[in-house]
């Protein structure tokens, strides 16, 4: 293969490959803070019992090395290029390869299936799959945000009219109201205002990376409005409905206000490797 | 406030008949795994498991060789309108994550139950199992019947045989505060 010489291409596939087992398997610090906090004020007696597993599951899953959820999600990459790294096809079919290798070794459920055929490409990569988002950066890092397709699911974007910027809390609550315990609560919730149609679901999914462990007043007060909703943990009521919510916004047009909500499960899996050339 | 468990074992009889929602509940013994494409296999062609007594578990699982290495529950809501016909065969209790709907809620009724398993938590399940066989493996990993021995896995009952249906009481909690929400928003 053309790549084997390509020490770009090898480092690459292999910390990809290493960034998706870690986020399979371990969640991020704020993440973990945040649910053991919550764990620790939840008052519904059936609701602390869905903590209890929660927490007893992510000690298994260190302890086991095995992945946290069996939906071991769909490959959401973020890549940051150096100024001397060229964006190159090389880097993306590197990401591929790592994301192949995942599959086989750590072991990820193969969820990649043709959108009209359904058949499974069996390795996790498809057409535009792994999704790749490319940025410059000081350093060469990929980041791996395996994404579960009951939150996914429940997303939901909308254009409103640029007077109801009251609307957005609105729409945010009424997301989870519809999405009840399907994408598996406590959620965090990524909020995308602004930009354009796309731009707008990029952010939203882009807000899932920031540090869960604060919020502004704004991102605070709409994840209070959710929790009143009571739907609790898997939707079997409870203080606890979304952990957290995190916005994210972009310059949109006079005359257009998209807001695009991208939930996310408990498990809000994503891991950042630098990798080393 | 301490709860109380219930252990059980399948097969399951009419001490399910029994049991309350938002009961804890510890289940061992064999489950069968079944989602869409399982459910659709087993009412053209029959149930390859014995029925009476029995436990579905909606569930895709991560096998590797003779080992289940993540088996968390998915959402039972899929099969809300393809379950029937197994209780009518004998089967006592589904396992999975969300609830089921009012079809399901009446069909449950003097029969069986729908016990929840925290979504999420396939290390924590697969920690309470044992893999004993398989069914129509063409299927694929997630939709194979896989035949599955469990040790005490933490349940909580979401629908009592008697109507109750805790996921409902949240569902119906979540559209009032709701109103509430958009009365102050005007």
């Amino acid at each position: 293969m053309k790549h084997e010489n390509d020490p770009v291409f090898t480092a690459l596939a292999d910390a990809t490959f290493m960034a998706y087992r870690e986020a399979a398997i371990r969640l991020p610090p704020d993440v973990l803070k945040v649910i053991r906090r919550a764990a620790a004020a939840e008052t519904s007696p059936v609701a602390r019992g869905e903590f209890e597993n929660i927490l007893k599951n992510i000690d298994v899953a260190e302890n086991l090395d095995v992945p946290l959820c069996q939906d071991t999600g769909i490959p959401v990459v973020y890549l940051t290029l150096p100024p001397d790294l060229p964006l190159t096809q090389s880097l993306y079919d590197a990401v591929a390869e790592g994301v192949r290798r995942a599959t086989r070794e750590v072991p990820l459920r193969p969820n990649v299936v043709d959108p009209l055929t359904r058949h499974n490409t069996n390795d996790n990569t498809g057409a535009g799959i792994p999704v790749i988002h490319v940025k410059p950066g000081e350093t060469f890092t990929v980041t791996v945000l395996p994404k579960g397709a009951g939150a996914e699911n429940s997303s939901r974007i909308t254009m409103l009219l640029p007077s109801h910027v009251y609307g957005i809390e609105g729409f945010v609550v009424e997301t989870m109201l519809h999405a009840e315990g399907k994408p598996c609560p406590p959620v965090f919730l990524g909020v995308g205002i602004g930009g354009t149609f796309d731009l707008a679901a990029g952010l939203a999914k882009e807000a899932l990376l920031l540090p869960v462990d604060t919020m502004s007043a704004f991102e605070q007060q709409i994840c209070d409005s959710v929790n009143k909703l009571g739907i609790g943990p898997m939707g079997l009521g409870g203080d606890f409905t979304a952990l957290a919510v995190k916005v994210k916004t972009a310059g949109c047009h006079t005359a257009s206000l998209p807001v695009a909500v991208n939930v996310q499960c408990w498990a809000n899996r994503h891991t950042t490797v630098e990798v080393k050339r | 406030m301490k709860r109380t468990v219930v252990h059980l074992r399948t097969p399951l009889g009419d001490e399910v008949l029994n049991l309350k929602a938002g009961e804890r509940v510890e289940l061992s013994g064999m489950v069968y795994t079944a989602r869409d494409e399982a459910h659709l296999r087993m009412q053209k062609d029959g149930i390859p498991f014995d029925p009476n007594g029995a436990v579905i578990y909606h569930c895709g699982p991560v096998i590797q060789g003779k080992k289940v290495i993540a088996a968390g529950p998915t959402t039972s809501a899929r099969m809300n309108e393809i379950s029937g016909f197994l209780l009518d065969t004998g089967v006592r209790a589904f396992i999975g994550k969300g609830g089921m709907g009012s079809t399901m809620r009446k069909q449950l009724e003097g029969r069986g139950v729908y016990f929840a398993f925290t979504g999420g938590c396939a290390a924590l399940a697969s920690s309470h199992m044992t893999l004993k066989g398989v069914f129509y493996e063409d299927l694929g990993m997630a939709e194979a019947v896989w035949a599955i021995e469990l040790d005490r896995l933490p349940l909580v009952v979401g629908i009592d045989a008697h109507g109750n249906d805790i996921f409902e009481a949240a569902r119906q909690h979540a559209k009032e505060a709701f109103a509430e929400f958009s009365r102050r928003a005007r």
